[in-house]
């Protein structure tokens, strides 16, 4: 059987586990876990059929998309499913990761009360990210990418009783949105100058030259103001650290799989656009390169083991579109190789970082410390997570970070190069500081803590072993993945672009020079101890602090637009209501006036009736002139 | 020497307030009647006056204020015939008291 043409069944199992868990969640309490296993597992095997069916020689791309929706301004507007390399990438990745996230959850959502809620929302989750990526238009992907963000917001504040979780999933589900509106603009503009919302249609008008470059920088940039939403990029990443509150098993399927690997897939997804408009393609580079070191150096600080990793995401996802940004096949096959492997050591750190939380019920890394012997599992997959993220040889990250560092190279952005090798070191920096903090030394804290379940560690195993191995498929010296992953993309070849490239040797020994250096700065300060740690520096209180980002929104966004809110209210409140009330007691005055007269008395009503008399009679005196008019007006006519 | 109309009138005038007033103020039920005669008669009056002195003189205003005259005495006779049956049944003839229209 042909799997490919069968892709519509790979989101159609998460939302069947859906439905039964919204109908049968709390008849299942517990067993709610199974059924969400069991559809993310039957998706995963027929996303591992489809990937490896695509992998084969001469497969060709699939597209369904005629079932027929809307008819408007005379196009058809239809919806469908396709295959393609990416997305078959892709497909695998999401159904992967949420399937060992739900694994992961039936240990560590053990004895909530709203256990079945969770899987849910889970579910959900999973199938609208599976949308995203299956989607064959634009449009459609805008529907399922909107959903994304309703699930996240439901998860992120899935401990609504909690005030920061609230205010969490508000922002989370805000700040995304004000990116989505930049997406959907981008959309309508797309829609009015190419005519079409399928994406093949769009390569096509692009390629063929049909719309100038000053059109495809503006959709350019406004589709990636959506993609800055989604995948957390500067200045739209304040929603990412805060989106912590949730249940860790949740961030590591938004960090992972199903959120922020959207906006970098939305780019991927439309690179041809980026390849025509080299300033698109610009501002691309230099947000991510600005996020990746942004990120990387707040990270620097933060206490908690969440926040770390949270700007950790932030920071690799910068650098996704760093390399996205160098619009080459170079940059292409790099940030989609970053996405794919960070996907694994990203949700492998943020399950051993539930790991931990789980053990020792805090998540400030100065009261943990002294887990290395507690917790050999959970110890020893933090740290291939940390190598890997860090880019140390042979581990995952090594190959997708050095990938990019090359792409940036070769695209003759020196400046960003040097950005993202400081950022580099940063990062490795922060997650041995983390790593150093939270495993070596002496316990500070007073629980006693001792290893997950095996329904948790096995997840983990899985995810490190991935860590490990997953670089392999695109190596230098035979970059399978990326060979595929360019093949039958004629814009490459058009451009003269060209998959192969020879990373020089001193880019890989730089790298992961200052990668060591930066995990040797760790062990000095937070293992060893044989340099100070040098807290409360004004630069440190920069970085303990975001740069002071959030509170210079609230100064400069939130503060004002409350203002004007409290004002329209006001207005409401005075005028609107006040209008409306005055109204009221006008009619109201005259009805009790009038109720008050009748009274059943004869000669009341007479003196009314003679009073209405009177008036009637003065006033046609006072205004006699008009019965001349009115005279005049009849005899005419 | 002849009495100007103005003269007929302002009598007119003056009757046919009195009897507005009585007729709106008094609670007696047999005053308001009269009142309502006096209004009666002030009509009458002007009919008169007009009839004699008035644009166009001519005797159907005097034949007019006979008709008004008869019609008032029947009148009169329904409205006390009316008035004795409502003091038989509720025992009273103060206007104030009769707001049946209330109801």
């Amino acid at each position: 059987m042909e799997m490919i043409a069968n892709a519509w069944l790979v989101p159609l199992f998460p939302l069947l586990a859906f439905v039964l868990l919204v109908a049968f969640g709390r008849q299942l309490k517990e067993a709610a876990a199974y059924v969400g296993i069991l559809a993310t597992g039957a998706s995963f095997v027929v996303a591992l059929l489809i990937f490896f069916e695509r992998f084969a020689e001469d497969a060709k791309d699939y597209i369904y998309n005629n079932f027929h929706w809307l008819t408007f301004a005379g196009k058809e507007i239809t919806m469908g499913f396709e295959v393609n390399q990416l997305n078959a990438m892709m497909l695998v990745i999401v159904t992967l990761v949420s399937m060992l996230v739900h694994i992961y959850s039936r240990g560590y959502m053990h004895g909530d009360e709203r256990f079945p809620v969770f899987y849910q929302y889970l579910a959900l989750f999973t199938f609208s990210m599976l949308g995203v990526v299956l989607s064959p238009n634009i449009l459609q992907l805008y529907i399922f990418w909107e959903l994304v963000g309703v699930c996240s917001f439901l998860l992120v504040g899935f401990y609504f009783y909690k005030p920061e979780a609230k205010a969490a999933a508000k922002k989370a589900f805000i700040v995304t949105r004000i990116g989505d509106v930049g997406l959907f603009i981008g959309l309508a503009l797309i829609f009015w100058w190419v005519g079409s919302f399928n994406y093949n249609d769009i390569f096509n008008k692009i390629e063929a030259g049909a719309v100038e470059e000053w059109k495809l920088t503006l959709i350019g940039i406004l589709i990636f103001v959506g993609a800055v939403g989604k995948s957390g990029q500067f200045p739209l990443h304040t929603w990412l650290p805060d989106a912590m509150e949730g249940p860790t098993p949740v961030s590591a399927l938004i960090h992972a799989a199903t959120m922020v690997a959207a906006g970098v897939y939305l780019v991927a997804r439309m690179y041809d656009l980026y390849l025509a408009s080299p300033v698109a393609a610009e501002t691309v580079a230099y947000i991510g390169g600005f996020t990746a070191i942004f990120a990387a150096s707040i990270g620097l600080t933060q206490r908690d083991i969440k926040r770390v990793l949270a700007y950790s995401t932030v920071s690799q996802l910068g650098y996704m579109m760093l390399a996205l940004g160098a619009a080459s096949a170079a940059g292409y096959v790099a940030g989609t190789f970053h996405l794919m492997t960070h996907a694994f050591f990203k949700a492998l750190l943020f399950l051993a970082a539930g790991s931990v939380i789980h053990a020792v019920h805090t998540q400030d890394i100065f009261e943990m410390g002294g887990l290395w012997k507690k917790m050999r599992i959970t110890g020893l997959v933090f740290l291939i997570g940390c190598l890997a993220i860090a880019g140390i040889p042979p581990f995952a990250g090594f190959w997708s970070k050095e990938e990019i560092l090359v792409a940036t190279l070769s695209s003759g952005h020196i400046d960003l190069f040097v950005v993202a090798l400081i950022a580099a070191s940063f990062t490795a920096f922060y997650m041995f500081r983390l790593f150093f903090l939270t495993f070596s030394g002496q316990a500070r804290g007073g629980a006693e803590a001792h290893e997950s379940p095996g329904v948790m560690t096995v997840p983990m195993l899985v995810l490190a072993v991935l860590a490990v191995v997953a670089g392999f498929i695109n190596t230098p010296w035979k970059p399978v993945l990326g060979e595929w992953l360019t093949d039958g993309f004629t814009m490459f070849h058009a451009g003269g672009h060209s998959a192969e490239h020879a990373a020089p040797v001193w880019v890989t020994l730089l790298a992961v020079g200052v990668s060591l250096v930066g995990i040797w700065l760790a062990w000095s300060m937070y293992g060893k101890g044989t340099i100070p740690q040098g807290e409360g520096g004004p630069l440190y209180r920069l970085s303990f602090h975001k740069y002071y980002v959030d509170e210079i929104y609230d100064a400069v966004f939130v503060k004002p637009l409350r203002a004007i809110g409290k004002g329209m209210y006001a207005f409401d409140v005075w005028v609107v209501d006040g209008l409306v009330r005055l109204v009221v007691a006008f009619t109201k005055g005259v009805g009790s006036t009038g109720a008050r007269m009748q009274n059943g008395q004869v000669q009341t009503y007479g003196a009314i009736a003679f009073i209405g008399l009177v008036l009637l009679i003065a006033g046609l005196t006072i205004a006699g002139g008009y019965a001349e008019q009115w005279r005049t007006i009849f005899l005419q006519s | 020497m002849s009495v100007p109309i103005n003269s007929y009138l302002l009598v007119a005038l003056i009757l046919f307030c009195i009897g507005l007033y009585g007729a709106l103020t008094k609670r007696n039920a047999v005053v308001v009647l009269l009142s309502i005669e006096l209004m009666l008669n002030a009509v009458n009056l002007n009919l008169v006056a007009f009839a004699k002195y008035g644009l166009f003189p001519h005797i159907s205003g005097q034949i007019f204020s006979l008709f008004t005259i008869t019609v008032a005495a029947a009148e009169a006779a329904v409205g006390l015939a009316i008035l004795i049956s409502l003091y038989r049944n509720r025992n009273t003839v103060q206007v104030d008291e009769m707001d049946l229209m209330k109801r």
